[in-house]
């Protein structure tokens, strides 16, 4: 069998060591480390992973099978097409933020995506009192149509009390 | 004449500390040219330092000429350049001719006071914002072997800073 890129997905309850551990059981696994995003929210942790090997996908789940028995950690593989070296580069950052309420984000994310953003990264967190809180959202993405579609359609949100700040991204290469 | 060749990290190379320019004569100028020449042939390219083509000595060029919504001193040779004082700290992304295919999140002085020698030899004082003052700290970098991946932030840093101070990483 030739080498194949999957892309792992795993989910479990937070602890120490969970990184050290999956990525040990790969690298004697013989498997080759890609791209990979970690994050660790409300106690939970998860991580996706390009993995490279010459083995089946359901071969990559028995190798984690151990770590994952013993940390307690669901683990999913597909095999996927893509390979290394196709960052898409952001050229806009966004944050919003307002007053906590059901929906901020499906409005904010769908108007945007109607001019034209494609959203690389999202992050939010809900902030301020629990009497009153706040919700903020900051997003890393590609305008598709122009930095002025977003900042028309940002109009459009901010009459909803929401705020928004908009700034290109300008790479400095040298 | 042809575009230098640049050095790609890993090159340890690229770690290496440059040494001052003693000497401003005819090789040194012609060198300048064709550095210029390397950091224009390279797409979207707004600097470069004598390292990135395996000269180690303590040369820059800038240019943001190219970009002229930006405001800049347009082409700068800066040679056995030293920042004098710099206020500000702002994030800003990142990319380098010497490590393809990666940009990253990067903290830099807002305002920088420049001083450095041209390609006579002649004393300058520049001051440098935004965009211009960036470049001019990352290609400074260069000369003390620094890359851009030395001073990489986390994309988590702004929004969650305060909210993880103290608390500890477990993962
Ligand atoms: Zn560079």
């Amino acid at each position: 069998m030739s080498k194949q890129w999957y892309m792992l997905t795993i989910v479990g309850e937070d602890r120490r060591g969970i990184v050290a551990r999956v990525t040990d059981a790969l690298f004697n696994g013989g498997c080759n480390l890609g791209e990979a995003s970690m994050m660790r929210l409300g106690g939970s942790f998860t991580i996706m992973l390009m993995v490279e090997l010459e083995r089946s996908g359901s071969e990559l789940q028995k190798l984690l099978q151990p770590v994952a028995r013993s940390l307690n950690l669901h683990i999913h593989v597909d095999s996927i097409e893509g390979r290394l070296h196709r960052h898409r580069e952001p050229d806009v950052s966004i944050t919003v933020y307002g007053a906590d309420r059901a929906g901020i984000v499906a409005r904010v994310t769908g108007v945007l995506a109607e001019a034209g953003l494609h959203i690389l990264e999202l992050e939010s967190d809900v902030g301020g009192s629990s009497e009153n809180p706040i919700y903020v959202m900051h997003i890393e993405g590609h305008a598709g149509e122009g930095i002025e579609a977003l900042r028309s359609a940002m109009e459009l949100i901010e009459c909803d009390g929401i705020e928004v700040n908009l700034q290109p991204v300008d790479t400095m290469v040298g | 004449m042809a575009a230098l060749e640049i050095l790609i990290y890993p090159d340890q190379r690229l770690k290496q500390i440059s040494q001052p320019v003693q000497q401003f004569d005819g090789e040194l100028r012609s060198f300048v040219v064709e550095l210029e020449q390397t950091m224009r042939s390279s797409p979207g390219g707004v600097g470069i330092a004598a390292p990135q083509v395996g000269c180690f000595q303590r040369i820059v060029i800038v240019d943001l000429s190219a970009k002229p919504k930006i405001a800049s001193h347009g082409r700068m040779v800066l040679i056995n350049p030293e920042i004098l004082s710099w206020e500000g700290m702002v994030k800003g992304r990142e990319g380098c001719m010497s490590v393809p295919d990666f940009t990253g999140n990067v903290m830099r002085a807002e305002r920088i006071t420049l001083g450095a020698l041209n390609e006579n030899g002649e004393p300058q004082e520049y001051i440098c914002e935004g965009f211009e003052a960036r470049a001019v700290q990352h290609e400074i970098d260069h000369l003390d072997g620094l890359l851009f991946l030395d001073r990489l932030v986390s994309r988590r840093t702004d929004l969650f800073r305060r909210k993880n101070y103290g608390s500890r990483k477990t993962a």
